[in-house]
């Protein structure tokens, strides 16, 4: 039998959060910006390099070298599914602080991803690692 | 134009991952080259791999077709329309990385990406 190890599990963990705080603190921080940028590039400029902006691409690319290296500790077909999850997270964090609506055809999505990720948690994560060189 | 950048999008993914993935498995970063005193060994080490630099420009590519497609096209389009890429890289996984793709793998990437299509509704 086998089992996910608990370094597989942690970096999962860290790869969906992320994903999913890097995604909100960029939306963060174009929503709370003045209304009208014009046409100055330096409007952009700053809005790039607002606080909130640059927490969010900092976390994004920590989301991408932690999924790189998760890539290398599981199954591609594993990950994928396994981190759909952060969409889930994502849609929560816009109902509770982006005012967003979660409408009853949304919920059936999130039950839907949640169902198909508790398919994947059944299977092994790494299929591949004894057939390398 | 809005299927081309699907197309754009879709393909650019799925190789980025796939290339992400070979090159991943074959020069395993340990839990031992996270802690902070490795890392900068660690990302310079990475940055000799030229697939896992190709796929970060796959990536980039995809994300700029992305917003590209959210200009022209509702978001209730573009997020049900790249949700497929997790059934098409789990097909790609199975033919091109050898990964044992059992059914309950296979039901498991179908149902979230049904998911993630009705959540973009």
């Amino acid at each position: 039998m086998w089992r996910v190890d608990l370094k597989t599990k942690l970096l999962t963990v860290f790869v969906v959060l992320t994903n999913v705080l890097g995604n909100f603190f960029l939306s963060w921080g174009m929503k709370h910006q003045p209304a009208d940028l014009g046409l100055s590039p330096l409007a952009y400029l700053r809005l790039i390099f607002s606080p909130w902006s640059l927490l969010g691409t900092a976390l994004l690319i920590l989301w991408l070298l932690s999924r790189m290296t998760l890539l290398g500790w599981a199954d591609l077909s594993y990950v994928l599914p396994v981190t759909s999850i952060g969409y889930v997270f994502t849609a929560l964090l816009g109902r509770f602080f982006l005012g967003e609506k979660i409408t009853p055809l949304r919920w059936l999505g999130t039950l839907l991803i949640v169902i198909g990720i508790s398919f994947v948690g059944l299977t092994r994560p790494d299929t591949t690692a004894e057939a390398l060189p | 134009m809005n299927w081309l950048m699907v197309a754009i999008i879709v393909g650019c993914t799925a190789l980025g991952d796939l290339l992400q993935s070979f090159e991943m498995k074959r020069h395993v970063v340990t839990v031992e080259d996270l802690r902070p005193g490795r890392l900068p060994g660690m990302l310079a080490r990475l940055a000799q791999r030229k697939f896992l630099l190709l796929a970060v420009f796959l990536m980039a590519i995809s994300f700029f077709a992305f917003i590209k497609l959210l200009s022209i096209a509702d978001l209730s389009f573009a997020v049900p329309v790249t949700a497929a890429s997790v059934v098409i890289e789990t097909i790609l996984a199975r033919l091109v990385l050898r990964e044992s793709v059992t059914r309950w793998r296979w039901a498991g990437a179908i149902f979230v990406a049904a998911g993630v299509a009705l959540l973009a509704m």
